[in-house]
């Protein structure tokens, strides 16, 4: 089972998860990443189309990679505020270690593959492109691919 | 046939548009050699492209390098390094 989805509206991550969970693996690995201060207000901009195609190049990878039942990767873009979310990524497996590793894989990979890119507008009203982080390209590349 | 051009998130901003469709010459063939083309055109394109480094592309929506090929018909974006998750 793959869920892929971009969207502007929020998401409700644990219906993800009972999807995932309904499909008889022993464990669920979860990421959800959250808008934080000190920003004030995060624009996520992305590629119609293509963004669509590298998340699913992505989820297929992981499953294929790790065994896995099933996986979950939702991506808000628009305007969204702190506290919100931003991103889920989840992996359903037979066991832990796979759906635990899957979950990083994924996410690693959506920082770098996918083409979504934000602004964020900071508390004091600054506003800037948010530059990849070397750290990023690094943990992508640490899964050997 | 032209070429259809996306630029995305500051490229976007500082070329003031988000796609266009372009006649470049036929010698114009690669990605890299599109960009060059791209960025004489007029004050604000040089601004987009001026830090070669910080440009990437796909070329019909798949991530592509400089050398990459390029032909009528091809949809080419053009985007900072991206930064989701």
């Amino acid at each position: 089972m793959l869920r892929i989805a971009v969207q502007a509206a929020d998401f409700a991550p644990g219906e993800a998860l009972d999807a995932l969970a309904a499909l008889g693996g022993g464990g669920i690995g979860c990421f959800l990443g959250v808008v934080r201060p000190p920003v004030a207000c995060l624009t996520l901009e992305h590629y119609p189309g293509m963004t669509e195609a590298a998340m699913r190049r992505i989820a297929e990878a992981a499953v294929a990679r790790f065994d896995l039942l099933g996986c979950v990767v939702i991506h808000r873009v628009g305007r969204l505020a702190p506290g919100e979310r931003i991103v889920l990524a989840a992996a359903a497996a037979a066991h832990r270690g796979a759906a635990l590793e899957a979950t990083a894989f994924l996410i690693d990979w959506l920082k770098t593959d996918a083409p979504f890119w934000k602004k964020e507008r900071l508390e004091g009203g600054e506003e800037r492109w948010v530059e990849a982080r070397a750290a990023d390209v690094a943990a992508r590349k640490g899964w050997g691919v | 046939m032209a070429i259809r051009v996306l630029y995305f998130a500051w490229l976007r901003e500082r070329v003031g548009m988000p796609e266009e469709s372009v006649a470049p010459p036929p010698d114009i063939a690669t990605v890299g050699a599109l960009a060059d083309w791209l960025a004489a055109r007029d004050a604000a394109h040089a601004a987009a492209f001026a830090e070669p480094g910080c440009v990437r592309a796909a070329v019909n929506q798949d991530f592509a390098d400089r050398s990459a090929p390029v032909a009528p018909g091809d949809e080419v974006a053009f985007f900072p390094p991206v930064t989701g998750g």
